[in-house]
């Protein structure tokens, strides 16, 4: 009969996990503690083991998804079976028709040994350049035997590693590289897990799939920087909170993001979809992990409620209260690369949007004027963008948008409530 | 071609030998006027007569040492253990004597010995008439030990025992005595001791075993062929030294590969099989190699359920030949 896995209390105070990846497929025979997923929560990230031997019928949560403790992770069909069959086949009479019952039965549901390779299987399949994930194997466990293979080259019909028609599963799970380094005396090995694998995964995905294409432009925020320093520390003072050049920066651009919209979208392969609201994805870092939480409808908002956004988001971040509703729907992403002193960069495209602005440095940098030197406060934004969506031509508008925005904010011009 | 048993094979054999060449002698218990406990060596006695069919007392070392000496001296003897299980108080005398007397004299000496006995179980013979003893011996360079699994390969490979400059343990399976029967040529013949032999050919599975399991694994294959299961069978016929050559050969046919003894499992004659396996086979196996054997039980016991739970039988041989070929 199906049991169920239930989400575990993966401490205390936790009431929530995500699943990060399921470490088994459906039909996948498990032992009891077996691990069966990654789980990720807000104070850990830990493998779930199986409450019962038996092979799982239904992963009914998603890979990402979040769902609370207790709540239904999988489907797993133990082995009340099991006792029949032991039954059968304790009587030597009619042995072999337990035999058949019991090979389809663990034919159909038990694919364990597919990538169990022996040595044989392994030397053979390299010999022949034969892409073993195609082979479908008659050994028990859906191993592949050697005898498949011979039968594959007897034939001719070898199945070889195809990049492009199998581009979405090569997408969607990153290449292993060609060669690994070796640990050497002194050096510290860190496992790649958690956010860190999540982070691996999506920038190998967002750069094998996405052609990325980059522009900069020059801002002159001069106005805008007198304009902040003379009200930020009432404002701090007021409000509680600073007020900060990229609140002014992600108001700029979602104003022109509004006249663009363009660009605020996503490439969905046939088609690309426009999105109507505009939510900007900020990167917020924190130790190791970086975080991508979303301010929504940042075009709906003033200076001060995106400044406010930015600081909960990123106090948020700080303190591991981020969920995943956080950090959902980002439809455009503004990195304050300048935050590092960064004054160029080029940054990944956080998949699936169709671009990403890198706000630099601000300088101040001796610029003519009028034919005459000035000192002014200079910063470059970098763009990137999907070229599948997008063009140059767009997004030079784009972005002079952005710069004309930037450029005419001062204290005449420029509410900040 | 005249149909024999395994029994009539073997005497045969010493009977021709010892028509051939009057250095043949046989000597053990009860091997003359009555012809042996189970008639091995019936008739012996009235054709070659007192001194050439020895009637010797209870002391299997002085059989031993009887004829280690006398074979020392350019005589060919034939040695009878009435049981393999009685060989124990024997020991000393091949193995610090018949085993290492070419080697320590720096080949001044030979001792040119056949020591037959009769092993195995499956007779309801209980504890000291069902033994395997061939593990005992299969450390001692110097030594030969030939196990037959047909009446075939009995004549070849006895013939070939009593010819050899050096001893040979000669391993008969009591229970294949009458058992077996099999066609035996007419002619002088003799098989290569140290050869193993393919009895079955196939493309599935190997199995590798000596003596009555041969027959066993036969009689399985036999059967799964219905589920189109096909076997490979090498008889390795020497246990000691192995044909390595033989078994690299047949472990490699088919990459998966059942050993199969009838000794208990620890230290058996099929571990070294599966060292050699696994020192030249690595890339050509498929599945771990499998080993069926008795249990690590002191030995048989009488009661036939319990007999029958330690001996292996063609039931247990086609289950694990089911199981390696689904692998």
């Amino acid at each position: 009969m199906a049991e169920k896995i239930n989400m575990p209390q993966l401490g205390e105070s936790v009431t929530e996990g995500t699943i990060s990846s399921w470490l088994v497929k459906e039909g996948e025979h498990v032992q009891k503690y077996d691990p069966i997923a990654e789980v990720m929560t807000d104070k850990v990230n830990a493998e779930v083991p199986s409450s019962f031997t038996g092979t799982i019928k239904e992963l009914v949560a998603q890979e990402g998804e979040t769902i609370a403790v207790g709540d239904l992770m999988c489907y797993i069909e133990t082995g009340n079976e099991a006792d029949n069959k032991s039954s059968d086949t304790n009587t030597q009479k009619g042995a072999e028709n337990t035999y058949v019952k019991e090979k389809t039965q663990s034919d159909n549901q038990n694919k364990s040994m597919k990538k169990r390779y022996s040595p044989a299987v392994l030397k053979l399949s390299q010999e022949h350049n034969i892409d073993l994930s195609q082979v479908d194997g008659t050994g028990r466990g859906g191993r592949i035997t050697r005898k498949d293979i011979e039968k594959i080259i007897s034939t001719g019909d070898i199945p070889k590693e195809n990049k492009r028609t199998d581009a979405d599963k090569a997408l969607s799970k990153p290449a292993q590289a060609p060669s690994i380094p070796l640990t050497q005396q002194g050096d510290i090995e860190i496992p790649v897990k958690g956010v860190r694998k999540v982070i691996a995964e999506n920038m190998v995905m967002s750069t094998t799939e996405i052609p990325h294409a980059w522009m900069t432009v020059e801002v002159d925020v001069t106005d805008l920087a007198v304009y902040r320093n003379e009200i930020k520390n009432q404002f701090k003072q007021k409000e509680g909170f600073n007020l900060t050049f990229f609140a002014f920066f992600v108001k700029a651009v979602s104003q022109a993001l509004k006249e663009y919209p363009q660009l605020n979208s996503m490439w969905a392969g046939d088609k690309i979809i426009q999105k109507k609201d505009i939510h900007l994805s900020i990167a917020v870092a924190k130790g190791e992990e970086l975080f991508v939480p979303v301010i929504k409808h940042a075009d709906e908002k003033s200076i001060k409620g995106i400044a406010k956004d930015i600081s909960e988001l990123a106090m948020k971040a700080r303190s591991n209260k981020l969920t995943s509703e956080d950090m959902q729907d980002g439809t455009f992403t503004v990195n304050n690369t300048g935050s590092f002193g960064s004054i160029h960069s080029m940054g990944i495209i956080n998949h699936p949007q169709a671009a990403i602005l890198q706000i630099e440095s601000i300088v101040k940098r001796p610029v003519i004027i009028n034919d005459m030197f000035a000192a002014r406060d200079m910063v470059n934004l970098s763009l990137s963008l999907d070229h599948r969506v997008l063009d140059g031509l767009i997004c030079g508008k784009f972005l002079a948008r952005v710069k004309e925005i930037l450029e005419n904010m001062n204290k005449q011009t420029l509410s900040i409530y | 071609m005249p149909i024999m048993s395994y029994i009539q094979a073997i005497t045969t054999a010493l009977k021709e030998e010892m028509q051939r060449d009057n250095k043949v002698f046989v000597l053990g218990e009860d091997v003359g006027r009555k012809g042996g406990v189970f008639r091995a060596t019936e008739g012996l006695y009235d054709e070659f007569g007192e001194y050439r069919v020895l009637d010797t007392p209870l002391a299997e070392s002085a059989i031993a040492g009887v004829g280690i000496g006398a074979a020392m001296y350019g005589m060919r003897p034939v040695a009878e253990m009435q049981f393999a299980d009685f060989i124990m108080p024997a020991v000393n005398q091949i193995i610090s004597e018949a085993a290492k007397i070419r080697y320590r004299s720096n080949n001044d000496w030979n001792a040119p010995i056949t020591i037959r006995a009769p092993y195995g179980g499956g007779v309801h013979g209980a504890l000291y008439h069902s033994q395997s003893v061939e593990s005992v011996f299969a450390n001692q360079p110097g030594l030969k030990i030939v196990m037959p699994s047909t009446p075939y390969d009995v004549k070849g490979l006895l013939k070939a025992s009593i010819r050899d400059n050096d001893p040979v343990l000669f391993f008969e399976h009591k229970r294949a005595y009458r058992l077996l029967k099999g066609e035996v040529p007419d002619d002088d013949y003799v098989l290569p001791i140290g050869k193993a032999d393919i009895k079955r050919n196939g493309t599935d599975i190997t199995v590798i075993t000596y003596g009555l399991c041969i027959h066993f694994a036969m009689q399985a294959a036999e059967k799964l062929t219905e589920e189109g299961i096909d076997v490979h069978i090498l008889d390795l016929r020497t246990v000691y030294p192995l044909d390595q050559e033989a078994i690299i050969e047949a472990a490699k046919k088919t990459g998966k590969v059942l050993l199969i003894t009838e000794d208990n499992k620890e230290g058996s004659i099929i571990g070294e099989v599966s060292a050699i396996i696994a020192e030249n086979c690595l890339f050509d196996l498929d599945a771990p190699v499998q080993r069926l054997a008795g249990p690590d039980i002191p030995s048989m016991p009488y009661a036939p359920t319990t007999e029958k739970f330690f001996m292996v039988n063609p039931d247990k041989v086609e289950k694990a030949m089911r199981e390696l070929a689904e692998y």
